[in-house]
């Protein structure tokens, strides 16, 4: 556990120590907003909510988060550093999983940094502050449901764009696989499938948070998605760590 | 030929491995004692770089076994990792990280706590003559600093075994001297191999030294006994004959 802190530390402070960290907060901040109060009508609504707010937020994540992740593996790769972390003390998964919790940690900052939204909602008005706090946990759930996938495409190749556009790829499939658009092709195809399609669905749990329901079941469901990702990524380090 | 009467503390049998079709190690097989100071020669894609990266578990080998301290480093990578002090080809750092943020990182992977953190980042900064760098980030150092960095982080936890890949390459003529001394002074308490291109480093600083070849070790004996190989008596001769033959 402790060399999974250090190698969480150094990857965080890896952010910071680049213009990574303040660009990818500031399209965040701007990009979440205006979706929020132009496209989802925050303050036309008049209701003390933040349900413009979670509408938007997956679909910016799918967006932004594989922005984050697409350096975790191939920046080792292509630098050559790999070559010196997997000669350390460590075991593979302890780096995955720290590199995976330096990302999460990065997601939780930005999306901390959306409170004037609360602080807005709750001066307009009388929001139930539950929900809101729900929709938080969900949306930190699916974060971390994107950078566990986009970790371990990551760790396929030593080129960022192709870590990044196979990360969004996966991540939308992922997102839109309870869509009609989905699973009425499945389900006249294969029935089987569809079925499948609609529990894996990432959005689908998603919108159970921000009707302020949290569920046992979808806390499952993330933390399986986010566990077999990361045994992935770590597979993938294993077999081809130096190719 | 290990020296006699001190442990055995890397070896190699019958390592190979294939990349498809091509052979890059081609069943090599030795081991290193303590004291002994094992110059690794070879041509461009000689498989050099692969053999030490095998040594150092990073590539899994198509077959045979690498055991550092006694410790197969598939099987028991961390135990055999911990005994190893590694420098990767091209001495790779994290570019945006300064040097002591970067030797502070492996120090606490190698599990140091706090006061002898500061004392072994200290010998080892103080070893490589890195102090005057400190603070800045890796990515503005020059070559031969950057060198110095990756050779620090492998030093740190004063491993009984160093494996070294191409240390001395991008320094200038006083720190390769300086490297060679360095590495001349720890020879009688560690297991150290080198590779290398530069010839006279062999005679300065090796104990015995192997050629490989298209994957497969050509010759494996002392500087001295090589240079004995051709009338003229220069390892350059010699290294040219040896891996002339086999290409």
């Amino acid at each position: 556990m402790r060399n999974v802190f250090i190698v969480a530390k150094r990857e965080l402070a890896a952010y910071f120590a680049t213009p990574v960290a303040s660009v990818f907060i500031v399209i965040f901040l701007v990009l979440q907003g205006a979706l929020t109060f132009n496209l989802g009508g925050f303050f036309d609504r008049g209701q003390a909510d933040l349900n413009p707010f979670f509408t938007f937020i997956p679909w910016v994540f799918l967006l932004l988060v594989p922005a984050i992740t697409m350096r975790l593996w191939a920046e080792e790769r292509r630098l050559g550093t790999i070559e010196l972390l997997l000669t350390l003390p460590i075991t593979q998964l302890q780096a995955v999983v720290g590199k995976f919790l330096a990302a999460w940690a990065f997601c939780a900052i930005a999306l901390a940094l959306t409170f004037p939204f609360v602080i807005t909602v709750n001066i307009l008005g009388n929001p139930d502050n539950g929900v809101i706090a729900s929709g938080y946990v969900g949306s930190l759930l699916v974060a971390g449901a994107f950078l566990s996938v986009g970790s371990a495409l990551s760790a396929l190749t030593k080129n960022q764009v192709i870590a990044f556009v196979l990360a969004v790829a996966v991540c939308f499939v992922f997102a839109v696989a309870s869509y009609p658009v989905v699973t009425d092709f499945l389900s006249r195809n294969t029935p089987v499938l569809a079925d499948i399609a609609r529990r894996i669905a990432v959005i689908d749990r998603f919108q159970d948070f921000t009707r302020g329901v949290v569920s046992l079941r979808d806390l499952i469901f993330f933390a399986t998605f986010i566990g077999f990702w990361l045994f992935l990524n770590a597979v993938i380090i294993e077999q081809r760590k130096a190719d | 030929m290990p020296a006699e009467g001190e442990p055995v503390l890397i070896e190699i049998a019958a390592l190979t491995k294939r990349f498809g079709g091509f052979t890059a190690v081609d069943d090599v097989s030795f081991s290193v004692a303590r004291g002994e100071v094992l110059g690794f020669l070879g041509p461009n894609g000689a498989g050099k770089s692969t053999t030490m990266r095998m040594l150092a578990g990073f590539m899994i080998p198509t077959s045979g076994v690498a055991r550092i301290c006694g410790h197969d480093v598939q099987a028991d990578g961390i135990a055999a990792r911990r005994a190893l002090g590694f420098l990767p080809e091209g001495a790779p750092t994290y570019p945006e990280m300064t040097v002591g943020g970067f030797l502070t990182f492996c120090a606490k992977v190698r599990g140091f706590g706090r006061k002898e953190l500061a004392q072994r980042i200290d010998h080892a900064v103080t070893l490589t003559r890195l102090e005057s760098v400190m603070l800045q980030p890796v990515e503005t150092l020059s070559k031969g600093f950057k060198r110095r960095v990756g050779l620090a982080q492998a030093l740190l936890h004063d491993p009984p075994v160093l494996v070294l890949d191409e240390p001395t390459d991008g320094l200038d003529p006083n720190q390769k001297h300086e490297v060679r001394a360095l590495i001349a002074q720890m020879a009688p308490h560690k297991a150290i191999v080198i590779s290398t291109h530069i010839l006279e480093e062999v005679d300065a600083v090796c104990s015995r030294a192997i050629i490989i070849a298209a994957g497969r070790i050509v010759a494996d004996e002392t500087p001295q006994d090589l240079m004995g190989r051709h009338p003229s008596g220069r390892l350059e001769d010699v290294f040219r004959q040896l891996t002339t033959e086999v290409a």
